[in-house]
C-alpha cells in the first residue's frame, strides 16, 4: 500500500479536453460569430485564469467554499489567487448560501457596484432555486437570478469541493468563449 | 446538587410547579404569574445559583403558547428548564426576565418577532428579524402566507 498511495501529483487538464465541453459546444452552435483573433485568445487566457471573487457568503455553502478553498482541494492552482474585498475589484461574485428578502437589496447592491467584467456564480441549491426553503419558507428568495442575472450555476446542498471547482472550471471555459471585437455580439447568450 | 435534590429544593420555593418527565433536563411547568418572583429567588438564592440563560424561546402548542427558559448554574453546574404556558391566543403575555437576565432582552424579542408573544415591561419591545411593518406571526402553527407557502 505504501508504494501507491501519496503518490498524486497535481495533473493538469490538457487543453483539448478543456475545450471539449458539450454545453459551451452548444452555445458555440448557436451563437453569433466564431470568428476570433488570436488577440482574443490570449485576453481570455488570461482573464479566465485570473478570476477574482468578492468576500462573500451567506450560509452551509459558504463554509464549502472555504474548504474549497483551503488546502485539500485548493482553488487558488486555478486562479482564484485571493479574495477581494472591495467588489470594485472583484471579478467574480460566487453567491454561496442563502439569500433572504432583506439579504436581497444588499447583494443587489454589491453586484450593481462591482465593475464590469463581471460574473456571478450560484452556488448551491438556495442560490439556485431556494433550495430546501422553497416550499415553506416566507423569507427566502427563491433563487438569486430574481436578483442578479447567473452565469454558472451549481447544484448541490451543500455542493462538494469538486463541484464547486467544475463550476468555477465552466466560467473559465465561458470566459474564453468571449470576443473583444465586437462585444454587443459575444457568443454568451443573454449577456448584454 | 442532582436532579431530585435540585427538584426538591425547587418545590420548596415554588409548590405548584409540575414536572415533566423524559426530558434531557429537570423540565418544570411553573405559573406564570409568580414566574418573575420565582426566577429572582433561582438566581439569587446561594445554593440554586442560575446565573446564566443560555436559552429562552417560545413554542406553539396548538392550544397554548409557551415560553420555555433554560437555565445554568456557572458555579454548581446544575441546569433547569422553567416552561411557563398561556392559553390566551390573541394577547399573550408574560412577564419579562431582563432585569434578572440581560441576555434575555434579544431572546424576548425573538419570541415576540416569530409568535407575538409580548413581555410586560419589556425595554425595548419591537420586532428584531423581520420588519417593522411585517403583519403576523411566523412560526405560529397557524400562520398563513399565500404567496409564498405552499400548502399541499
Amino acid at each position: 500500500m505504501e508504494e501507491r498511495s501519496f503518490e498524486m501529483g497535481i495533473k493538469s487538464m490538457k487543453e483539448k479536453d478543456f475545450r471539449d465541453n458539450e454545453t459551451l459546444d452548444l452555445f458555440k452552435r448557436t451563437g453569433g460569430n466564431v470568428l476570433m483573433t488570436s488577440i482574443d485568445a490570449v485576453i481570455d487566457w488570461g482573464r479566465s485564469n485570473s478570476v477574482w471573487p468578492l468576500t462573500f457568503a451567506t450560509s452551509c455553502c459558504g463554509i464549502e467554499m472555504m474548504a474549497t478553498g483551503a488546502s485539500r482541494h485548493d482553488f487558488a492552482r486555478f486562479g482564484i489567487e485571493v479574495y477581494r474585498a472591495s467588489p470594485r475589484q472583484a471579478d467574480v461574485i460566487v453567491v454561496a448560501g442563502t439569500i433572504v428578502n432583506k439579504m436581497a437589496p444588499v447583494l443587489k447592491r454589491l453586484y450593481d457596484q462591482m465593475s464590469e467584467p463581471r460574473y456571478v456564480i450560484a452556488m448551491g441549491a438556495c442560490a439556485v432555486s431556494g433550495g430546501p426553503f422553497y416550499y415553506n419558507s416566507y423569507h427566502v428568495v427563491r433563487g438569486v437570478d430574481h436578483v442578479i442575472p447567473v452565469d454558472v450555476y451549481i447544484p448541490g446542498c451543500p455542493p462538494r469541493p469538486e463541484a464547486l471547482l467544475y463550476g468555477i472550471m465552466q466560467l473559465q471555459r465561458k470566459i474564453k468563449l468571449e470576443t473583444i471585437t465586437r462585444p454587443e455580439q459575444t457568443m454568451i447568450l443573454g449577456k448584454q | 446538587m442532582d436532579n431530585e435534590t435540585l427538584k426538591a429544593r425547587i418545590l420548596e420555593i415554588a409548590p405548584d410547579a409540575q414536572q415533566e418527565e423524559n426530558k434531557q433536563f429537570l423540565t418544570l411547568l411553573l405559573p406564570a404569574a409568580r414566574l418573575h418572583d420565582l426566577a429572582i429567588k433561582l438566581k439569587n438564592s446561594p445554593d440554586l445559583a442560575f446565573d446564566f440563560l443560555f436559552c429562552l424561546s417560545g413554542v406553539d402548542y396548538i392550544k397554548q403558547l409557551a415560553v420555555v427558559y433554560h437555565l445554568r448554574s456557572t458555579q454548581h453546574k446544575h441546569a433547569l428548564v422553567i416552561k411557563v404556558k398561556t392559553d390566551d391566543r390573541v394577547n399573550p403575555n408574560f412577564d419579562t426576565v431582563c432585569d434578572i437576565w440581560r441576555t434575555a432582552e434579544f431572546h424576548e424579542r425573538e419570541t415576540y418577532d416569530m409568535f407575538g408573544i409580548r413581555f410586560n415591561n419589556h425595554p425595548d419591545m419591537r420586532r428584531i428579524f423581520l420588519e417593522e411593518d411585517w403583519k403576523g406571526y411566523p412560526l405560529r402553527k397557524d400562520y398563513i402566507d399565500e404567496v409564498n407557502i405552499v400548502e399541499f
